[in-house]
C-alpha cells in the first residue's frame, strides 16, 4: 500500500470556547484512493476537513501532508501544500464570489498557481463541460444558476487545476441521480486516469459505494468504524452504520409499501 | 376552491429566455404536491415565482393565485410587495434550497427563529423563549440553548437546514413550501426529520409544496408529484400511479435510474 497524501494522526479539536467536537481521529488518505466520512449531522465532517485543508489547527495530535507535520508557516510547504490540494465547501454558493463572472471564477486556481497561459479558456471550457454545464456558462454570474448547478461550478474550479488532491464535503448532495451518476463517474475518470487522490464527505452512500474504497464513519466526533467501504457498508459492526444504512430512503420499499396499501 | 392554483406560469428572462412554460398545478389545502426534476430544470425558480420572489432580471406570467384561510385571495403575479409581505410566512413560508443564503449571518439564531414566533403568534418573554427552544427540539436539533445562541456559522450544515426549516414552520404556514429541504441531512436525521415533517403538516392542516431531485425523497411525502424537464411539466399525477406505471418515457427512466443506482448499494449491503 502506498503512502498517505494526507493524514490525521490522533487529532482533536474544540471551536473556540466551545466543547470538543473531534477526539483523537486518526485517518489516513493513500496516493490514487478515495476515502469517505461519512456520519451523522452534526458528527464534525465538516470541521475534520477544515483540519485536512489546514484551515483549522487540531488542539490536539497532528496532520501530515507527505508525511510531515502541515506547518501553516512554512510557507514554502504550504505552497507545494495549496498546488496539490483543491476543496469543495459543504455550502458552494457562498463560496462563489457574486461578482465574478463564472469563467472567472473556475480560472481562479490556474491563476493563483501561476498556471494561467493560452490553454486556460480551454481548461476551464472543458472542466465546465466535464460537469454538465453548457458551453455559455461561463459568461454568466453565480446567482443565474441554479443550486446544483452552483455545486458543479465548485466542482469544476476544484478540478480545472488537475490537483493531487480533492477534498470535498457534500459535492453531489444538490444532484439529481443522472447528474450524480456523471458527476460519479467524471470524478471516477479522474482517479483512473490522473492517480487523483479524494476524501469525500457524503451522506449518498451509493455515491460512497461506488466511487469509494475506504469508508470511516464519524460519530460524536470519534471515528466508530473504518475500513473498506465493502466490509463497512456490506457488513456493519457499529450500530451506527448499521442504522445509517437502514435509513436510506429507498424507492424499492417505497413501491413495495404502496402496494400493501392496495 | 383550493389553497394555491397555478395556472399557466411561465418564468423568462430579460433577454427573452424561457426557464419555465405554462405550468398548470394546484394545491388543496392539507394537500402534499411534489416538484421534482433534474438539476437547472426549474423548480426553485417555480417555487419563488409561486412566492412572489424572483430575482430582478426574471419576470413571471400566467396566474398563480394563493387562497390562504382568513387572508382572502391573492394573485400573486404582478402583485405589488405591499400586498404579498402580509402573505408571507403564515399564508406561504418557504424554506429556500441554500439555508444559508436566507439566514442572517450576524444574529443568533434563537432570535432567527423568534421573529416569525413574536410577529405571527403574538408570543412574548417566557413564552416566546419555551416556543424557540420547542421549535428548535421539533426539527431534532441537539443541544437546543447552544444552538439559540450560536450564529449561522457557527453550526453545521445540516443544523443550519434545520433552523431554516424551524424558522418557516414556527409561522404555521398554511401552505409550506421546501426547496430541498433535507439535501444537508444524513439518512438517519433526514428519516427523522421527514417523519416529522409529515406529522405536523397533518397535525395543523398545512399544504406542502415540496421541491426535491430525489424521487424516493419525494415519494415518501407527497400524495401527488408533477414531473419537470426543462421547465416545462413532461407529466404529473398521483405519486403511487407515477411510480408504478409512468406514462412518460422521461417519467420512467428517472424511475429506472433511481432503481439503478440503489441497486449499486443493495449489492453491497445485502
Ligand atoms: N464555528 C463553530 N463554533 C462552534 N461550534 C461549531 C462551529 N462550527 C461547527 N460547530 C459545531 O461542531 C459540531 C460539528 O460540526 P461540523 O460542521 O463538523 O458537522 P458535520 O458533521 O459537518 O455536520 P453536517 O452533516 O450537518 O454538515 C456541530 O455540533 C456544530 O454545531
Ligand atoms: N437569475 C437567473 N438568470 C438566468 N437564468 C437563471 C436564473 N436563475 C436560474 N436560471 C436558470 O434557470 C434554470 C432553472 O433554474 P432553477 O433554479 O429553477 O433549477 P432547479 O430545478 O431548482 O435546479 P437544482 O435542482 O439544480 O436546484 C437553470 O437552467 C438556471 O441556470
Ligand atoms: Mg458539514
Ligand atoms: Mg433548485
Amino acid at each position: 500500500m502506498s503512502s498517505p497524501v494526507l493524514a490525521v494522526r490522533d487529532a482533536g479539536f474544540a471551536y473556540r470556547g466551545a466543547a470538543p467536537v473531534l477526539h483523537g481521529v486518526s485517518l489516513e488518505i493513500a496516493a490514487g484512493r478515495s476515502v469517505a466520512i461519512v456520519g451523522e449531522s452534526g458528527a464534525g465532517k465538516t470541521t475534520l476537513l477544515r483540519l485536512l485543508l489546514g484551515l483549522n489547527r487540531p488542539t490536539g495530535g497532528e496532520v501530515l501532508f507527505d508525511g510531515q507535520p502541515l506547518d501553516l508557516r512554512n510557507r514554502a510547504r504550504m505552497r507545494a501544500f495549496r498546488r496539490s490540494v483543491q476543496s469543495v465547501f459543504q455550502d458552494p454558493y457562498s463560496s462563489l464570489d457574486p461578482r465574478q463572472r463564472v469563467r472567472r471564477i473556475v480560472s481562479e486556481p490556474l491563476r493563483s498557481l501561476g498556471l494561467a497561459g493560452p490553454d486556460t479558456d480551454g481548461r476551464v471550457a472543458a472542466a465546465l463541460a466535464g460537469v454538465g454545464l453548457p458551453a455559455d456558462a461561463g459568461d454568466r454570474y453565480p446567482h443565474e444558476f441554479s443550486g446544483g448547478q452552483r455545486q458543479r461550478i465548485a466542482l469544476a474550479r476544484a478540478t480545472v487545476c488537475d490537483p493531487r488532491v480533492l477534498l470535498a464535503d457534500e459535492p453531489v448532495s444538490a444532484l439529481d441521480v443522472t447528474t450524480r451518476v456523471r458527476i460519479v463517474d467524471l470524478l471516477g475518470e479522474l482517479k483512473e486516469s490522473r492517480g487523483l487522490t479524494i476524501a469525500m464527505v457524503s451522506h449518498d452512500l451509493s455515491v460512497v459505494a461506488a466511487l469509494c474504497e475506504h469508508t470511516a464513519v464519524l460519530e460524536s466526533g470519534r471515528v466508530v468504524e473504518q475500513g473498506d467501504t465493502r466490509e463497512v457498508l456490506g457488513a456493519p459492526s457499529h450500530p451506527y452504520t448499521a442504522r445509517l444504512i437502514a435509513s436510506v430512503p429507498r424507492l424499492l420499499s417505497a413501491l413495495r409499501l404502496e402496494k400493501h396499501d392496495g | 376552491m383550493s389553497l394555491l392554483d397555478v395556472t399557466g406560469l411561465s418564468v423568462v428572462t430579460d433577454s427573452g429566455r424561457a426557464l419555465v412554460s405554462d405550468l398548470s398545478f394546484t394545491v388543496e389545502q392539507g394537500g402534499r404536491l411534489g416538484l421534482i426534476g433534474e438539476s437547472g430544470s426549474g423548480k426553485s425558480l417555480t417555487a419563488l415565482a409561486v412566492m412572489g420572489l424572483l430575482p430582478p432580471g426574471l419576470t413571471a406570467s400566467g396566474s398563480v393565485v394563493l387562497d390562504a384561510p382568513g387572508l382572502g385571495r391573492t394573485e400573486m403575479v404582478g402583485a405589488a410587495e405591499s400586498r404579498l409581505r402580509p402573505l408571507r410566512g403564515r399564508g406561504a413560508g418557504v424554506v429556500f434550497q441554500e439555508p444559508l443564503t436566507a439566514l442572517d449571518p450576524l444574529m443568533r439564531v434563537g432570535r432567527q427563529i423568534a421573529e416569525p414566533l413574536r410577529r405571527h403568534r403574538g408570543l412574548r418573554g417566557a413564552e416566546l423563549r419555551r416556543a424557540v427552544a420547542a421549535a428548535i427540539d421539533r426539527v431534532q436539533l441537539p443541544e437546543p440553548d447552544r444552538i439559540a445562541r450560536a450564529f449561522p456559522h457557527e453550526i453545521s450544515g445540516g443544523q443550519r437546514q434545520r433552523v431554516a426549516l424551524a424558522m418557516a414552520l414556527a409561522a404555521e404556514p398554511a401552505l409550506l413550501i421546501a426547496d430541498e429541504p433535507t439535501t444537508a441531512l444524513d439518512v438517519t436525521v433526514q428519516a427523522e426529520v421527514l417523519g416529522l415533517l409529515g406529522e405536523l403538516i397533518a397535525e395543523k392542516d398545512m399544504a406542502l409544496l415540496f421541491v426535491s431531485h430525489d424521487l424516493a425523497v419525494v415519494s415518501g411525502v407527497t400524495d401527488e408529484l408533477v414531473v419537470l424537464k426543462d421547465g416545462r411539466a413532461v407529466e404529473s399525477g398521483r405519486t403511487a400511479d407515477l411510480l408504478h406505471a409512468p406514462r412518460q418515457p422521461y417519467t420512467r427512466s428517472l424511475v429506472e435510474s433511481a432503481r439503478t443506482f440503489e441497486n449499486a448499494l443493495e449489492r453491497i449491503t445485502r
